[in-house]
């Protein structure tokens, strides 16, 4: 059954979501948009890196993007004017990718596959590192999830009960690199940053507690993943992208069916 | 042994210093309130004493094994977490939901367990924060303007459940507050702050002094007390404006 394209490519997404749903949930309740789009934009450069030292390419995405996603949360940390300077690094990361990328000679790059995925030739290898990576970073969100949300809504409260919100920190930052690394064949470093948020964010508005959102959005994820999949087959549409649109149209459905309650 | 005890400290927001040079210490069971202007440094020597923030000199030494139950001025989470009252008062230690029923009622919220966080109103808020710190047995609650936005009967009745909770609890209680002359009428110390220690003292009850009762009304219950200040001059506020806000 492995053998089947859509089949392993449905297996990404949903494995992916995984990790996206939790993470993306404190990715919103955070205020991380940004923070995500530059991680994810480093991936680029990350490629280029791995095609340079001859490394295998989720190796130097995930070392890329670790790196980026350190420099941006110690800067976060010393309270600089966040926006601007996240915004800065996010373009930069990406730009300073191609450029690398095109420096790279003998070597052919299908930019296209790392910039929007690839999710129909994800192999058996591919989805080895998607599920690991997502089941990595789901044990970690699972294990942190208390230390995480108290950290969350206020820093000293977290400190008062014991806990350090620095390292609380650190942990996200580290599930984001893994994410990153293995969504790059799914959606490609331009839409990481959307499966992270629009499944969390659609459903904000059909739960009541925390559990509950970052549950309905590795649902509301896999259903996107399978749901765009099948849309891009029957229309003949770019797959990654075709799973943020299904992901959008979810995020649209609940924000009507949420205000109609 | 102090629960808390701070020796020469100096605390700097970012390059400025806001705090020189304090001696503070909290032995179980006593209630401490801090008070000073706005910008004098009270929030900031709050969140040194809970270690949520390095002194730039000086040392704080915690009792080993401390419980510290805080209630934050407010918290500034996003709108996008849903979070109900039960969940909140299970971070980051889970509780009984009878344990969490019994609290919420001795803090004058029965029943709220269900509300979303977001939706409660300034007082039922720092009710709720109160109750998480509280189950938690603490053996020093420190509280950053609690009765901040709330009205003078409001104050009163949350300086009135705050000592009732310490006499049943035992714990140590370290107030701040922006209020320069009137203070929880329990306070064993006063500590007036203006980038270090003005002066200290004791609350002066004149609860029964017809002026008094022309001040605040009846509806107090003894709960405030003012506060006389004996600084030299040097580090005088403004005290003509702080008394026009209270007649007020």
């Amino acid at each position: 059954m492995l053998d089947d394209f859509l089949i392993r490519a449905m297996l990404a997404g949903v494995g992916l979501s995984l990790a996206t749903g939790p993470l993306g949930a404190f990715v919103v309740w955070r205020r991380m948009a940004y923070f995500g789009d530059a991680t994810a934009h480093a991936a680029i450069l990350g490629v280029a890196l791995a095609l340079g030292a001859s490394l295998p390419i989720y190796l130097g995405i995930l070392l890329v993007a670790l790196a980026m996603a350190l420099v941006v949360s110690t800067l976060a940390r010393r309270g600089h004017a966040m926006d601007t300077t996240l915004g800065v690094l996010a373009h930069s990361a990406l730009a300073l990718g191609l450029v690398a990328v095109s420096f790279l000679h003998g070597v052919r790059v299908d930019l296209t596959a790392f910039l929007f995925g690839d999710i129909l030739a994800v192999s058996r290898g591919d989805l080895a590192v998607i599920w690991g990576g997502a089941l990595l970073v789901l044990v970690g969100l699972v294990w942190r999830w208390a230390p995480l949300l108290t950290a969350t809504l206020n820093e000293d409260l977290a400190t008062a009960s014991g806990l350090s919100p620095k390292r609380e920190q650190l942990v996200l930052t580290l599930a984001l690199a893994v994410v990153v690394a293995m969504s790059i064949k799914v959606v490609g470093a331009l839409l990481i940053a959307a499966m992270l948020i629009i499944p969390a964010a659609a459903a904000r508005g059909l739960v009541r507690t925390p559990e509950a959102m970052a549950i309905g959005a590795v649902l509301i994820g896999m259903v996107a993943s399978v749901g765009g999949l099948l849309a891009s087959l029957q229309w003949d549409t770019p797959a990654g992208p075709s799973i943020v649109v299904a992901a959008a149209v979810l995020f649209g459905v609940s924000a009507v069916f949420a205000k109609s309650r | 042994m102090s629960l808390i005890s701070a020796k020469g400290v100096s605390l700097n927001y970012g390059a400025a210093s806001v705090l020189q040079d304090v001696d503070l210490t909290i032995e179980a069971g006593e209630i401490v309130t801090v008070i000073g202007p706005n910008g004098s440094g009270k929030s900031t020597l709050l969140r040194a004493l809970l270690g949520a923030k390095d002194p730039a000199a000086g040392s704080i030494t915690r009792k080993g094994g401390l419980r510290i139950g805080y209630v934050p001025q407010r918290l500034a989470f996003d709108a996008n977490m849903p979070l109900t009252v039960r969940r909140f008062l299970s971070l980051p230690v889970r509780r009984r939901a009878d344990e969490i029923a019994s609290m919420l009622a001795r803090v004058g919220v029965a029943g709220f367990e269900a509300r979303q966080l977001m939706s409660l109103s300034g007082g039922q808020f720092q009710r709720v924060l109160l109750a998480r710190a509280l189950l938690g047995r603490p053996d020093v609650l420190m509280l950053d303007e609690p009765t901040q936005g709330l009205d003078q009967p409001g104050i009163a009745a949350f300086y009135q459940l705050l000592e009732e909770v310490r006499r049943e609890m035992g714990c140590a209680v370290l107030l701040v507050s922006h209020d320069l002359h009137v203070v929880m009428s329990t306070s064993d110390r006063v500590i007036c702050l203006n980038g270090h220690i003005c002066c200290e003292g004791t609350p002066t009850v004149v609860s029964e002094a017809p002026e008094y009762r022309a001040l605040f009304g009846v509806g107090t219950h003894g709960t405030m007390a003012l506060y006389q200040h004996t600084h030299a001059g040097h580090c005088d506020h403004d005290h003509v404006d702080e008394e026009h806000d209270h007649a007020g």
